[in-house]
């Protein structure tokens, strides 16, 4: 990857620089949403050129994909509420102060940028050097699920808080009720017929995604958000309705991740001598057993954000 | 390693863009965009610092990817928990602003 | 012989960015998000699959080689679902539920 010519490079950072001075400038909201879409997607080509083949996949799907649908779901509902009050609108004084603000704060960053330090200091060789012990083949899985495990295990914690946070926002009458509107499958209709195709697909995909995570590129996040998508998808195509938030499976389901990898943590106490300590022996086994209901979990959670709070009683 | 550099470069700018979005912008729904768009920029400035640390056969130095694509999932669970907010206020209010004058 | 496989490949990957400018055109140009839609998948599909010709004559592996196509018509199937996904919402009438 040394020598490469720029040129690409080059041409990469200004169409990711003028994509997202159209995000910031659109005067359309949904416009805007609609760039910053373009925005993830072109991150992800960036992400390639800086040689992050695990990092690309995971923009790509929950940066642009899941993200861009939240907020173009968003922006469809607030249509007609978008533009702003006479009152609301900032004066020139502080357009100007905004931008000399902005141009100082990215005048610093890019300094750092340039004084970084040479050589470069990295964490590369003692991740490859233990690598061996853990049994994985992608050194970003390792980082994520041995060597950084804690991280991991709060962040599916941060994410069924945001979950439940999202939950609390319904109002009381539909409380513990069904998420989003009921979309109803027109029998003479492509959707549910090309849903029905899709949806096995891309469950395949996400599970090989997720598998191979442990080998090469790929990982539990990637394949999770894929069948999160397959069953939004499915949602929308009218083909299953969204579960009810007090169903208790759904709860279970969504727990059992974050509980499986807290369990195997506090048994690295006894196993290991640490939280999150895999004996060598049954480092692979614990990761892959830790792995599974992480995946399961975190799906059904990005699943649920994107139908937001419940809108529909029980009956 | 210049693109890493470059990219470095790039994200500093999309911190700026991201941060004038989220001071210039009125609405809501304006801001979180904006939001993410600071988010990104920080994250390619975690990339430039990863490309840099190349060594032992790897093409980056994995310990900042790792943290990237944790970054990435938390920044969205923070972006659902915003939009659901914006759209309980709408709700709410029938309006999606945050001056709300009696 | 590699002289040839490179100049196919050249040729077809061009013909598919060519497929992917006239889709981008059309989106820019069209009048309303149903005809967008239509030139958006006619070139993009097209354009998308002369790419991935065009890698086939790349010397690799044969099992790459059934990833990209199977990359392909994933694509394929994904874009269509999802085109019928916005259709629903952007036809005249409305989502008719």
């Amino acid at each position: 990857m040394t020598d490469r010519p720029l040129a690409l490079d080059i041409g990469l950072a200004f169409l990711v620089l003028g994509v997202a001075v159209w995000t910031i400038a659109a005067r359309d909201t949904f416009a805007a949403v609609v760039g910053f879409v373009a925005f993830g997607l072109l991150l992800t080509l960036v992400w390639a050129r800086l040689a992050a083949p695990d990092v690309a996949p995971t923009e790509a799907a929950i940066g642009s994909g899941v993200t861009g649908g939240l907020l173009l779901g968003a922006s469809t509902r607030l249509h007609g509420t978008q533009t702003p009050a006479p009152g609301e609108k900032p004066g020139a004084i502080l357009r100007l102060a905004a931008a000399a603000l902005c141009t100082v704060v990215s005048a610093g960053l890019a300094a750092i940028v340039l004084l970084l330090p040479e050589p470069a200091p990295t964490l590369a060789p003692q991740a490859a050097t233990n690598i061996s012990a853990t049994g994985l083949g992608n050194p970003v899985t390792a980082v994520l699920m041995a060597y950084r495990a804690i991280d991991t295990l709060l962040e599916t914690v941060v994410l069924l808080l945001a979950l439940v946070g999202v939950w609390s926002l319904a109002p009381d009458r539909v409380w513990g009720g069904f998420p989003g509107p009921r979309h109803h499958a027109d029998p003479d209709g492509l959707l549910p017929f090309m849903a029905q195709l899709l949806v096995p697909v891309g469950l395949l995909v996400g599970i090989y995604i997720f598998w191979v995570g442990s080998v090469a590129p790929g990982g539990e996040f990637q394949g999770a958000t894929i069948l999160a998508a397959m069953w939004v998808l499915a949602m929308m195509a009218g083909l299953v309705d969204a579960p009810a938030v007090s169903r208790r499976w759904l709860r279970l389901l969504l727990v059992a991740g974050p509980a499986v990898f807290f369990a195997i943590g506090l048994a690295g106490f006894a196993m290991a001598g640490a939280f999150l300590a895999y004996p060598e022996a049954y480092a692979k086994l614990l990761i892959v057993t830790i792995e599974v209901p992480v995946t399961l979990s975190i799906a059904t959670m990005l699943a649920l954000l994107v139908a937001g709070p419940p809108e529909r009683a029980l009956r | 390693m210049g693109e890493a550099t470059l990219y470095g470069l790039c994200g500093a700018a999309l911190v700026g863009l991201g941060l004038f979005g989220l001071i210039v912008h009125p609405q809501p729904l304006r801001k979180i965009l904006a939001f993410n768009l600071i988010g990104g920029g920080v994250f390619l400035l975690f990339g430039a610092i990863a490309r840099r640390g190349a060594a032992a056969g790897f093409g980056g130095d994995p310990v900042p990817q790792a943290l990237v694509i944790t970054g990435i999932v938390v920044a969205f669970s923070a972006t659902a928990l915003a939009v659901a907010l914006l759209l309980r206020l709408f709700q709410e209010t029938g309006q999606a602003t945050l001056h709300l004058d009696g | 012989m590699s002289f040839a496989l490179d100049a196919l490949t050249i040729l077809a990957v061009s013909t598919g960015a060519f497929f992917f400018l006239a889709g981008t055109v059309g989106l820019l140009r069209f009048p309303d998000a149903l005809s967008r839609l239509h030139a958006l998948t006619k070139a993009d599909n097209l354009g998308l699959g002369l790419v991935v010709l065009g890698l086939l004559f790349q010397p690799e592996e044969l099992f790459a080689g059934l990833k990209l196509v199977t990359v392909w018509l994933l694509t394929l199937l994904a874009g269509a679902t999802v085109t019928q996904l916005i259709a629903r919402t952007a036809r005249p009438g409305g989502a008719q539920e």
